[in-house]
């Protein structure tokens, strides 16, 4: 996986993750571009499309898209597979998550993001276990901040 | 250590932090450019400094610069340095930053000599998470130096204890391969023993790298394939088998031998996946996917992947009494292309399906017997190859239902002629005998029909085509056939006698067959009531004696509950006559399109217990719809009775929440000041005149019920004051008091003093000169029955805890004849809520105040809240002064400011009656009250 991105419906970047070293300058030209066009798709579009050399998957969740690009070789379904369990597992760590708990706890969501996906690879597929660490990593910080 | 720690955060009271830094901004639109390049310049100095902490507020306010699209990429050294720090938080969010910072190749050098040190000396750390983030961290800015230099110590994290560092050290080697593919070599024996590590998440991340190292390079992977193999047979876990399939699907042209390996397990999948389709049809979906189905099965190369597939399309299509089919006529379609498959062993499957939808889907009939018409028609094609027989048995169903329902039939005859062709005798038995009966039905349709025209010749022909076709019948060596043709030839033969003397003879024929045939629902037996005065349980003869009994066979317990089923005679009839009725049975069942023959195998216990053979079947003629009702009549009513109710309580609730949202609009008209201004001055407080206080405004009602209370002794309600506690925003260290004084005696009060002890923190403020004890005059008397407000102005230094003061006010009642001098104790409470001032913040903002990281969380979790969520969230906007920033379905960010410009944000959630209230503030002390304070907000509720 190249780099997710998560967004809203107007258009706000929520979270950015890129799995490879890309200029600043490209990048935000990339996620504007990427934004105009998957927001403009409609909802019973495909959630899969070419864009330069790269396949974007993604999907929708209430106001939020996750949009993820992978390269030609990659599987979209299991991209959108890796969205979705990314999803339970925001919905498990926070409860019923909506955009404002990632907006709320972003660097949370990186956590999250960070146990499950590592350079772009699947890190732990069980859900059990990522959550485990992170709330492993939640109660060091605690203890950090209590010093 | 500890010293320069205090002295360190002392400093930092004198940074700006990132907070002071967006407000900078905001505020100098103008000259925005020129504010930054000073803040960079700051930063620049705070980088200097030892202290950590000062670093990463300069790294965080980088941060927000770089958001900006700022080049920070200079600071890289810098933002390393603090990833080395002990705190968990700066080290994510630096490895987040250096991820975005690391594009610039200048720098690439410095951090290679810089990180290098650091992140060895993480990787060591004795805490597996530390390790994680750095590792983590690593993943994303890997380079080619950083990669060679760090092969080694990764490779021994690939052993860890810990499964966590493990599966973080597997994953990362992936990118250390891409980076420096050298290391690949001395590593894969690891990364190969990795693939059979007992965690399970080790395991998939180690399946994940060799499939992307196999990607690109196959051939060097073919060595892998009977581990892979293993795995793909023993592993339950669907990612890792993606991965592991993906990895065989570019292994497969390197090594032929494994495609037929792979055939079984790959199948096995396929069905897995089968199975899911069967749950996620809906009315909506099933033609399209039923549509996909068929164009497999056209594809499929092995029969039984195409049978498997066969029975999924009828499996899915029939699931919960076809709940899912919209157009049964779609649905025959299906099955008579269905039957164009080359040996399938389904015949009987399609069959079935075939009768059970004609019969009990009244609407469908005439489009199902002309397509039944036109398979057999089509017969021979069918009947092509005999020794994979399966198929032909849709020539039964399609003979049935013909028969059955001639009357729908557009030229019977055809179809008539089509039955008794010569071929048909090639079928099996029992098709040939269903053929020869229907064959019967269709015969009395066609005369009918022909008899109503004046043309009596062509019912002759008729008869005698019967005549003509029917001994080849007669000659088949199935007893089945050959009774029933020989019967029904005699029948025509007799037909035909009776047609030359010219007499009408259709409507007797047609009388053989009459009645229809209604399907009987699996629970239609149990609906039958027992009639009354009948006793099944009760003899109707008298019971065999035991001796009998004892002498039959051991299954005698079948024989002994058959008397409530059967006559008793039944018990006594010889063997011949059982073994004629059961002939005669078996020709029934023949007939019988409902009746699921026996096995052989079944058949032989049968013979063992002659008890349940012979029980007689009843037909019971219900009319049933496709559709069983699943309750009572009773029950649907109260279903009915039940929405209903549902519907008014909805209406009422909602008429409830009308008047309430009301109520609630008028009180804050009244009770709130234009809170969104920006230049509050005190004369535009919240005056609280009515009895309803908020929660916030605590009179101390302790001081009241104090026995020793002078007024009490007097028994005079002398007066009763109500107060407010309200910042002041243009000063951060004032708080105005208003107060509202009601005089409830009959008397006139004057000369009152407002008091009040002060404490380190809380100082009224008195006119210049007065010394620290002196009370304030209020300036008013109060007639009785009267109110007046007073305004009092206090100091507040710290807002981060709550203040209780003590206070007294002095007054003269001035009765008629004398005047007294009296005092009343009462204390003041200083909530942290009264610190905080109702500010406007829009969602950018707010995400970038969150995304500072500089605020610390708290949470709070309330039970049993049962207020819908706006009134929860305007209860929170009223009583403690937030405003909402954004609400999403049952989930609301809201915001605050205090007097001193802490920020408070809060998250609030909730789901069946529990709130979650997830919270951050600058201070934690004062989110800790805050929080307490909203808790007892809702503690009285």
């Amino acid at each position: 996986m190249r780099f997710m991105l998560l967004f809203s419906r107007q258009g706000k970047l929520r979270l950015q993750k890129w799995y490879t070293a890309t200029a600043e300058r490209d990048k935000k030209k990339m996620v504007r571009e990427l934004m105009q066009v998957v927001l403009a798709r409609k909802p019973k579009m495909c959630s899969f499309l070419e864009w330069r050399d790269l396949k974007i998957v993604y999907k929708r969740y209430a106001s939020l898209y996750f949009c993820c690009a992978v390269e030609e070789q990659d599987n979209e379904l299991i991209t959108l597979e890796v969205i979705h369990r990314f999803v339970e597992l925001l919905d498990k760590y926070f409860g019923s998550v909506c955009e404002l708990d990632i907006i709320f706890n972003f660097e949370k969501a990186y956590f999250i993001l960070d146990e499950f996906l590592m350079g772009g690879e699947i890190q732990d597929t069980s859900k059990k276990s990522v959550l485990k660490a992170i709330e492993q990593a939640d109660l060091l910080q605690e203890v950090y901040d209590y010093f | 250590m500890a010293l320069k720690i205090v002295k360190g955060s002392i400093d930092r009271m004198f940074d700006k932090n990132l907070q002071d830094l967006v407000r900078g901004i905001r505020n100098h639109k103008e000259d925005e450019a020129k504010y930054i390049s000073t803040c960079i310049d700051e930063i620049k100095q705070e980088l200097k400094q030892d202290n950590i902490a000062v670093k990463a507020n300069a790294v965080c306010k980088l941060t927000y610069l770089q958001m900006l699209g700022y080049d920070v990429s200079w600071a890289a050294f810098n933002i390393v340095e603090v990833m080395s720090s002990s705190k968990f938080t700066y080290k994510v969010s630096c490895s987040q930053l250096q991820l975005q910072s690391v594009d610039a190749v200048l720098i690439t050098t410095i951090i290679n000599s810089v990180s290098l040190p650091l992140v060895t000396q993480d990787l060591s750390s004795p805490n597996q998470y530390d390790t994680g983030v750095a590792l983590t961290g690593l993943s994303c800015f890997v380079t080619p130096d950083l990669a060679r230099d760090l092969a080694s110590d990764i490779m021994t994290l690939m052993s860890h204890t810990k499964p966590y560092i493990r599966k973080k050290a597997v994953l990362i080697m992936y990118k250390v391969f891409l980076k420096y593919p050298e290391s690949l070599r001395p590593a894969f024996p690891r990364l190969k023993e990795k693939l059979e590590d007992p965690d399970p998440g080790v395991q998939s991340a180690a399946v994940n790298v060799i499939c992307e190292l196999a990607r690109r390079n196959p051939k060097n992977y073919l060595s892998l394939a009977p581990l892979f193999f293993k795995l793909m047979t023993s592993s339950t876990n669907n990612w890792v088998l993606i991965k592991i399939i993906k990895l065989f699907g570019a292994l497969t042209p390197l090594e032929p031998r494994l495609g037929k390996k792979l055939i079984e397990p790959l199948t096995n999948l396929i069905h897995r996946a089968l199975d899911l389709l069967y749950g996620m049809v809906s009315k909506k979906n099933l033609m399209e996917i039923v549509k996909k189905l068929m164009l497999h099965v056209d594809k499929a190369e092995g029969t039984t992947y195409r049978d498997e597939l066969l029975t999924k399309i009828i499996d899915i299509c029939s699931q919960s009494n076809y709940q899912y089919i919209t157009n049964f006529e779609w649905y025959i379609s299906i099955l008579v292309e269905l039957t164009r498959l080359e040996g399938t062993r389904h015949g009987h499957l399609i069959a079935s399906q075939m009768l059970d939808v004609a019969i009990r889907v009244k609407a469908i009939r005439v489009f199902a017997v002309a397509q039944m018409a036109t398979l057999l028609d089509n017969g021979h094609l069918l009947t092509g190859n005999m020794q994979r027989n399966g198929i032909c048995e849709v020539l039964y169903a399609a003979a049935w239902i013909c028969g059955e329902f001639s009357e729908h039939l557009e030229d019977p005859m055809q179809t008539l002629e089509a039955m008794l062709r010569p071929k048909v005798a090639t079928l099996p038995g029992h098709i040939q005998a269903v053929y020869v009966q229907n064959a019967a039905k269709l015969f009395a349709t066609v005369l009918r029909k022909q008899e109503g025209t004046t043309d009596s010749l062509a019912a002759q022909e008729t008869s005698q085509l019967l005549i003509d076709r029917l001994p080849l019948f007669v000659q088949s060596a199935n007893l089945e056939v050959q009774e029933r043709a020989s019967c029904i030839l005699q029948l025509v033969k007799y037909i035909q006698k009776l047609q030359q003397k010219e007499v009408e003879v259709a409507e007797e024929v047609t009388a053989l067959f009459a009645g229809e045939l209604n399907p009987v629902a699996p629970k239609a037996q149990k609906k039958v009531p027992v009639p009354d005065g009948l006793d099944l349980d009760a003899w109707i003869n008298e019971p065999p004696s035991e001796s009998e009994s004892e002498d039959e066979k051991p299954k005698a317990i079948f024989t002994k509950e058959e008397p409530k089923h059967t006559r008793p005679r039944h018990t006594e009839v010889d063997e011949k006559e059982l073994a004629r009725r059961r002939e005669a049975r078996k020709q029934e069942q023949a007939n019988n399109p409902f009746y699921i023959k026996t096995s052989p195998s079944s058949q032989k216990v049968y013979q063992d217990q002659p008890g349940v053979e012979h029980i007689p079947v009843v037909q019971i003629d219900l009319s049933v719809p496709l559709k069983v009702p699943g309750m009572p009549m009773s029950d649907q009513y109260l279903k009915l009775e039940e929405e209903r109710r549902q519907k008014e309580r909805s209406e009422r609730k909602k008429k409830e929440k009308k008047k309430k949202r009301e109520k609630h609009g008028r009180g804050r008209r009244a009770d709130s000041g234009p809170e969104s201004e920006e230049d509050i001055t005190p004369a535009h407080h919240v005056d609280i005149v009515t009895e309803e206080m908020p929660e916030n405004a605590l009179p101390s009602d302790d001081d009241d019920k104090d026995p020793n209370d002078p007024h009490k002794a007097l028994d005079i309600d002398l007066d009763k004051y109500v107060y407010d506690v309200q910042g002041n925003l243009q000063d951060g260290s004032q708080v105005v008091v208003s107060v509202i004084f009601e005089n409830k005696t009959d008397h006139f009060l004057k000369s009152m003093e407002f008091n009040v002890l002060d404490s380190l923190n809380s100082k009224l403020q008195r006119p210049e000169g007065s010394s620290p004890h002196d009370g304030l005059a209020v300036p008013f008397q109060l007639p009785p029955g009267v109110s007046n407000e007073a305004r009092f102005v206090f100091s507040v230094q710290s807002i981060v805890m709550p203040q209780k003061l003590k206070g007294t006010l002095t007054f003269i009642v001035k009765t008629e004849d004398a005047s007294t001098h009296e005092k009343l104790d009462f204390k003041l409470h200083f909530t942290c809520t009264s610190y905080l001032i109702t500010t406007p913040c829009y969602s950018d903002a707010y995400a970038k105040l969150l995304e500072s990281g500089e605020l610390k969380s708290s949470s709070l979790k309330l039970e049993g809240v049962i207020m819908p969520f706006h009134h929860l969230l305007a209860r929170i906007c009223f009583h403690h002064h937030f405003s909402v920033v954004e609400r999403i379905d049952s989930c609301a960010s809201m915001y605050s400011r205090s007097i001193q410009g802490h920020h408070v944000c809060l998250l609030v959630k909730t789901s069946n009656q529990t709130v979650s209230i997830d919270a951050k503030c600058d201070e934690p002390s004062l989110l800790g009250n805050v929080l307490d304070e909203i808790k007892h907000t809702f503690s009285q509720c």
